[in-house]
C-alpha cells in the first residue's frame, strides 16, 4: 500500500531460495535493485504481492520476501487484476518479459494499461526468448539471426513504451537492468497511482549478449543516453547538446547547446504530464538521438480498481442483503392446500 | 404425446392432462418474449411446465427466411412435468418459413394457427413454397386456422397511430392474447407487464395491451368452427408453498450468490460474452449488494485468470463460459489445480466441436470438462439436470471448491440456461453454512503453504497477512513447503495427492441413488444433464406399461458416487443416453467395466421421450 510505510532492510526482501538465473545475466541486478528500493518506499513485505507470467523474468516472484505468485504464460496483468480487485489494499507488482508481456500476453498488457489498475508494471526487455533457448521475440530487431530464424528475422519489432502509450498508459517509463537510474525510476513509478509501466533494457549475456550496448555502455553513456527529469531541460552529451522541438516537423530534433544557454538553443523542459511530447518520445529512433530513459510520462487518472469499488458501493447502497428475498424475487405464487393462488 | 389427451378435436369432455404448445415466427416477431409470458401466465395458473426456447444464432437473420425462424415450446400441464414435450399439440406460425421448419414435428390431427397476411408470394418464394399450403391442402393430416392476424392488429391499434412498422410489432401480443383465451389465462398479469415494461412510452403499452384484448376477444366472439375451443388445464398438484418461474442461468446466479454467502466470502465473477452463457454475468453484474463483483474481461483466458487472482486474495473467484472459451480457459485451470485454490467454472455446454450449434444443446464437453487438460490434472465435476437443480449444483461447486481447494467445473447446456421451469423458492435457512476460515497464523512447527487438513486441502492464506509470505506458482511443488522442486519422487508424490484429494470428494457427496425404480434389475437408464427429464418420463411410461427398467441419473460426474460401479453391476443391462457420441457411457466403462451401451443424439435438440421408450423396448427384448 502506498501511504503505509514500514521500516524494513534488504534483507526482509531476500527469500531463502537459490537464485536460479545465469551467472551475469541483468536480472541479478534488477533484483537487488528492487530489494534495495522496497525499504525506501516504505513498502510491507506482507502487503505486497509480486505476479509474474512465465520466461526468465518471470521467476522474479520466487526471490522476493513478499506475497508471489508464478502465473501462465503472458496472463500475469489478467490475475494481477483480479488480485487488486478482491483487495485493493495490496500493492501490486507485475514481473513480465518481451515475449511474455507483448507477444502471447500483448492483448492482456494493453487492457491493463488502458483499465488503468495501480500496479507497477516492470517489463524486462531482452529482446530474445531465453528461457526457450533464444528464438527471436517481438521487439528483436529486423534481422535477428536465432534458432528460428537461420537466416533472420524478417517482421519488425514491437516498441514497448509505445505500445504502453498507445494503450492508454498513463505512466511510462524506461531504465537499465546495471544503471544506478532504475531506483529512481522505480520509486516514481510506485509513487504514480494508477498502471505504472517500465520498460527495463536487461542484458540477456548468453543468448543476446550487449544487444543494448550501445546505449548502455558506460564510456558512451553521455552522448547515448538521454535521462529525462520532471521540469528539467533535456540535455545529454554533458549537456552541450539537448532535445528541441522542430516546429515545420512536428518532429523533435537535436541542438547543440552553446555555453550551457539551452534555453537560447531551444531546448524543451520536460514536463511529465505533456503527451504529445510523450509519444515523440517513445518513438525517437536511436543512433539520430539519443535513447530517452527515466520517466517520459506521467499523468494519472482514477484507476479502475476505485472505480470498481465506488461502483459497487454505490449500487449497494441503502440495499440489505436478504437471501431469502433474493431468491423470492420475481412474479410468485403460493399454492395452498387444494390450489394456486396468485 | 401419449398421454396428452386429444386438444382441440371436439372432444371437449376428456380435460387434457398436458398440452405442448409451439409460438413460431421470425427471429424479429418477438416470439421468444410471447413464449415467456405464456409461461408466465402458465406457472401462475398453477400448471407444472417445461419450455424449449430454440432460436437462431443469428441476432436477426433476413427476415421470412428459413434459417431466421425462432420458436418457443411449452409442455404444460395438471401432472409433473420433466420436457417440453416430443409434440406439439398446437403451433402457431407467424409465416410461411416458421410453417415450414416446425409443422412437420406437430402431432397428427393438431391444431396450426398460421397468421394468413404473411403467405403472400414473396415469403411463400423466400420459405421455397410452390404453392400456399394454407390452401393447397398439403396440411391436410392437421386441423388448420388461418386468418390475417396482421390485419387484425393493424386494426386492433390503429387508434394509438403507430407507424406500420410498430404497429405489427403488436402481433406477437394478439397472438398471446388468442392463447391466453385458448388455454383460460388471466390477462392482467401480461397487462401489468406491459405497463411496467413500458413505463416511458405509455402509447407503446397501450397498443400492446390493445392487440392483447384483441387476440383474446377474438377467440371469444369470433365465429370460430371446429377445432378451436376453450381448454381448461386444471392446476398440477404439487406442494404448498411460494414458488416462481426460473430459468438455469438465474438459478446458477443465485445458487452461486447463496453458495458465496454461506461459505462467508465475498464473491469475484470474471467473465467474456459468450451464447449461451452471458445470461450469468449479466444476472450476477446486477448483486452488487451480496458482495458480488463483476469483471467482464478482455478474452475467456483474462476471465478466468481474474477469478484465479481474486481467490488468491481471499475472494470466491468464478468464471463461466461455454464449451469454446472453456477450451480457451483450459491452461488456466491446470493453474488453479497446480496452485490448489478454489474456483468455479460454469460451462454452458452448446453444440461443437468449434463454433458448432451456439444456440442449440448439447452435451457434448463432459470428456473436456473430466480429462480436458494437459497434465494430470483432476477436478471435480458436477453437472445441473434441470433449471431448478442448478441452484443446488452451484451451491455444491462453491462447498466443494472451498473446502478441497480446487477447480471445479459445473455443467449445465443452452438447453437448461434458457429453459424455465416452476421452481419451490427454498428455504436458505434449511441450507447449512460452510464459512470459509483464511489460515492467518501458521501451523505447529511452521507454515506449510502446501500441508494438508485430513480432506488434503492446503492452507488458503490471504495476501496481506502477517508473517506469512510464500509464492505460488504452476511449477511443481515441493510437498509441504510449496518450493519449486522437480525432484522425480516429489512429481510422483504431488500428482497422486491431488489425484487423492479430488478422489475424496466422494466421501463428501453421497450415494448413487436410483432415481425411479428398483436397485438391481434387467435394465438401468443412466444418464447426466438435462437428458433427466425425457429419461425419466420414458422410464415412467415403460414401468407403468410393467417393464423392468430404471433411472439411475448421475450429477457427480467426478469423482462419482462410491456405490456407482457395484449398483450398476446390479442390472443386466445398462443404457445411457446422451447428446454426445457416448462420452459418459466411455467413463463408465472404464471406471467399473461394465457394458454400458450408447444411445445418442447429437442433432441440438433435446431427447423426445418417444426415442427413449423406444430404445427401452429394444434392449428388453
Amino acid at each position: 500500500m502506498n501511504e503505509m510505510t514500514k521500516v524494513t532492510t534488504l534483507k526482509d526482501w531476500e527469500t531463502d531460495q537459490e537464485v536460479r538465473w545465469c551467472p551475469g545475466c541483468g536480472d541479478y541486478a534488477i533484483l537487488k535493485a528492487v530489494q534495495r528500493t522496497m525499504p525506501q518506499l516504505g513498502a510491507d513485505p506482507a502487503n505486497t504481492v509480486f505476479v509474474s507470467g512465465i520466461g526468465c523474468s518471470s521467476r522474479f516472484p520466487y526471490y522476493m520476501e513478499t506475497y508471489g505468485f508464478h502465473t501462465i504464460h503472458g496472463r500475469a496483468p489478467a490475475v494481477a487484476t483480479g488480485v487488486k480487485l478482491a483487495n485493493p489494499e495490496l500493492d501490486v507488482w507485475i514481473i513480465t518479459g518481451d515475449g511474455d508481456a507483448l507477444s502471447i500476453g500483448g492483448n492482456h498488457t494493453m487492457h491493463v494499461l488502458r483499465r488503468n489498475l495501480d500496479c507497477q508494471i516492470m517489463l524486462f526487455n531482452n529482446e530474445i526468448y531465453g528461457l526457450t533457448k533464444g528464438q527471436y521475440s517481438p521487439t528483436s530487431r529486423e534481422g535477428t539471426t536465432s534458432p528460428s530464424t537461420p537466416y533472420g528475422s524478417v517482421d519488425h519489432p514491437a516498441s514497448p513504451c509505445a505500445f504502453a502509450l498507445g494503450s492508454g498508459a498513463r505512466f511510462v517509463a524506461r531504465g537499465i537492468d546495471v544503471h544506478k537510474g532504475l531506483p529512481d525510476v522505480l520509486k516514481a513509478a510506485h509513487a504514480h497511482k494508477g498502471a505504472a509501466f517500465i520498460e527495463i533494457f536487461q542484458n540477456c549475456i548468453v543468448y543476446n549478449k550487449d544487444v543494448f550496448e550501445e546505449f548502455a555502455a558506460k564510456k558512451t553513456a553521455a552522448s547515448t543516453q538521454l535521462w529525462l527529469a520532471d521540469g528539467e531541460p533535456m540535455l545529454f552529451e554533458k549537456g552541450e547538446k539537448g532535445i528541441a522541438l522542430d516546429n515545420e516537423n512536428l518532429t523533435l530534433k537535436v541542438v547543440d547547446v552553446v555555453d550551457g544557454d539551452w534555453e537560447a538553443a531551444g531546448v524543451i523542459v520536460h514536463d511529465v504530464t505533456n503527451r504529445s511530447i510523450a509519444h515523440m518520445l517513445v518513438e525517437l529512433p536511436f543512433g539520430e538521438f539519443p535513447m530517452a530513459l527515466g520517466v517520459l510520462y506521467d499523468d494519472p487518472k482514477p484507476t479502475f480498481e476505485s472505480a470498481v469499488v465506488e461502483q459497487n458501493k454505490l449500487a449497494s447502497e441503502g440495499k440489505k442483503p436478504d437471501l431469502q428475498a433474493l431468491v423470492s424475487k420475481g412474479q410468485t405464487w403460493t399454492v395452498k392446500e387444494g390450489g394456486p393462488e396468485l | 404425446m401419449a398421454s396428452a389427451a386429444e386438444v382441440n378435436t371436439g372432444k371437449t369432455d376428456a380435460v387434457p392432462e398436458a398440452v405442448v404448445v409451439r409460438f413460431a415466427g421470425d427471429s424479429g416477431d418477438g416470439m421468444q418474449l410471447t413464449g415467456g409470458q405464456f409461461t408466465l401466465s402458465t406457472a401462475l395458473s398453477g400448471n407444472d411446465l417445461a419450455t424449449f426456447p430454440d432460436f437462431p444464432a443469428e441476432i436477426r437473420a433476413p427476415q421470412g427466411t428459413l434459417f431466421g425462424v425462432s420458436a418457443f415450446q411449452i409442455n404444460f400441464g395438471s401432472r409433473e412435468i420433466n420436457t417440453a414435450g416430443d409434440q406439439p399439440d398446437v403451433l402457431v406460425a407467424m409465416n410461411p418459413a416458421a410453417l415450414k421448419t416446425n409443422v412437420e414435428a406437430l402431432k397428427p390431427g393438431g391444431l396450426i394457427i398460421a397468421d394468413s397476411g404473411e403467405f403472400g408470394k414473396r415469403n411463400l418464394d423466400k420459405a421455397k413454397y410452390e404453392t400456399n399450403p394454407l390452401e393447397d391442402g398439403s396440411l391436410a393430416k392437421w386441423q388448420l386456422l388461418s386468418f390475417d392476424i396482421s390485419q387484425l392488429t393493424l386494426d386492433a391499434v390503429k387508434p394509438f397511430g403507430l407507424g406500420n412498422k410498430e404497429a405489427l410489432r403488436c402481433k406477437n401480443m394478439w397472438t398471446l392474447g388468442l392463447a391466453l383465451w385458448m388455454f383460460d389465462r388471466e390477462r392482467q398479469p401480461i397487462i401489468d407487464w406491459l405497463n411496467q415494461k413500458f413505463a416511458k412510452k405509455p402509447d407503446i403499452a397501450e397498443a400492446n395491451i390493445a392487440a392483447l384484448n384483441a387476440g383474446h376477444a377474438y377467440g371469444e366472439t369470433a365465429e370460430l368452427s371446429g377445432p378451436m375451443q376453450k381448454v381448461h388445464i386444471p392446476a398440477a398438484p404439487s406442494e404448498p408453498g411460494l414458488y416462481r418461474t426460473i430459468t438455469g442461468a438465474e438459478a446458477i446466479s443465485l445458487g452461486l450468490v447463496a453458495g458465496a454467502q454461506l461459505a462467508n466470502l465475498p464473491m469475484f465473477f470474471g467473465g467474456y460474452p459468450i451464447t449461451p452463457a452471458s445470461a450469468i454475468l449479466h444476472h450476477l453484474a446486477r448483486y452488487k449488494e451480496y458482495g458480488v463483483t463483476t469483471f467482464q474481461a478482455e478474452d475467456e483466458i483474462a476471465a478466468i485468470a481474474s477469478a484465479i487472482g481474486a481467490s488468491y486474495s481471499g475472494s470466491l473467484g468464478v468464471t463461466s463460459s461455454s464449451g469454446p472459451g472453456i477450451a480457451l480457459k483450459g491452461e488456466a485451470m491446470g493453474l488453479a489445480i497446480m496452485t490448489e485454490l478454489p474456483l468455479v467454472v460454469v460451462n454452458s455446454q452448446r453444440g461443437g466441436p468449434s463454433t458448432g450449434l451456439p444456440t442449440k444443446t448439447e452435451q457434448s464437453d463432459l470428456y473436456q470438462a473430466v480429462y480436458g487438460r494437459n497434465g494430470d490434472a483432476p477436478m471435480p465435476v458436477i453437472a445441473a439436470c434441470s433449471p431448478a437443480d442448478a441452484f443446488d449444483c452451484a451451491i455444491e461447486a462453491v462447498r466443494i471448491a472451498v473446502q478441497y481447494m480446487t477447480p471445479v467445473m459445473l455443467l449445465t447446456d443452452g438447453y437448461i440456461a434458457n429453459a424455465a421451469e416452476p421452481w419451490a423458492v427454498p428455504d436458505m435457512s434449511d441450507y447449512e453454512a460452510f464459512p470459509v476460515q483464511h489460515m492467518t497464523e501458521a501451523q505447529d512447527g511452521g507454515f506449510k503453504p502446501y500441508g494438508r487438513d485430513e480432506k488434503l486441502a492446503r492452507p488458503w492464506v490471504k495476501p496481506g497477512t502477517p508473517d506469512l509470505m510464500h509464492r505460488i506458482g504452476g511449477i511443481e511443488k515441493a510437498v509441504d513447503t510449496g518450493h519449486i522442486d522437480y525432484a522425480p519422487a516429489n512429481h510422483q508424490e504431488m500428482t497422486e495427492i491431488r489425484r487423492n484429494k479430488v478422489l475424496g470428494v466422494a466421501d463428501s457427496i453421497g450415494d448413487q441413488q436410483v432415481d425411479m425404480g428398483d436397485a438391481g434389475g434387467k435394465l438401468a437408464i443412466v444418464g447426466w444433464g438435462s437428458t433427466y427429464g425425457p429419461i425419466h418420463q420414458a422410464v415412467r411410461r415403460a414401468r407403468e406399461a410393467g417393464h423392468d427398467v430404471s433411472h439411475i441419473h448421475i450429477r457427480n460426474i467426478w469423482p462419482m458416487p462410491k456405490n456407482l460401479g457395484e449398483l450398476l453391476k446390479s442390472y443386466d443391462r445398462i443404457l445411457v443416453p446422451e447428446m454426445n457420441t457416448g462420452q459418459l457411457k466411455t467413463v463408465l466403462r472404464d471406471q467399473y467395466l461394465v457394458d454400458a451401451k450408447p444411445l445418442n443424439k447429437i442433432s441440438g435438440q433435446p431427447f423426445l421421450i418417444s426415442e427413449i421408450l423406444a430404445a427401452i423396448e429394444e434392449n428388453l427384448v
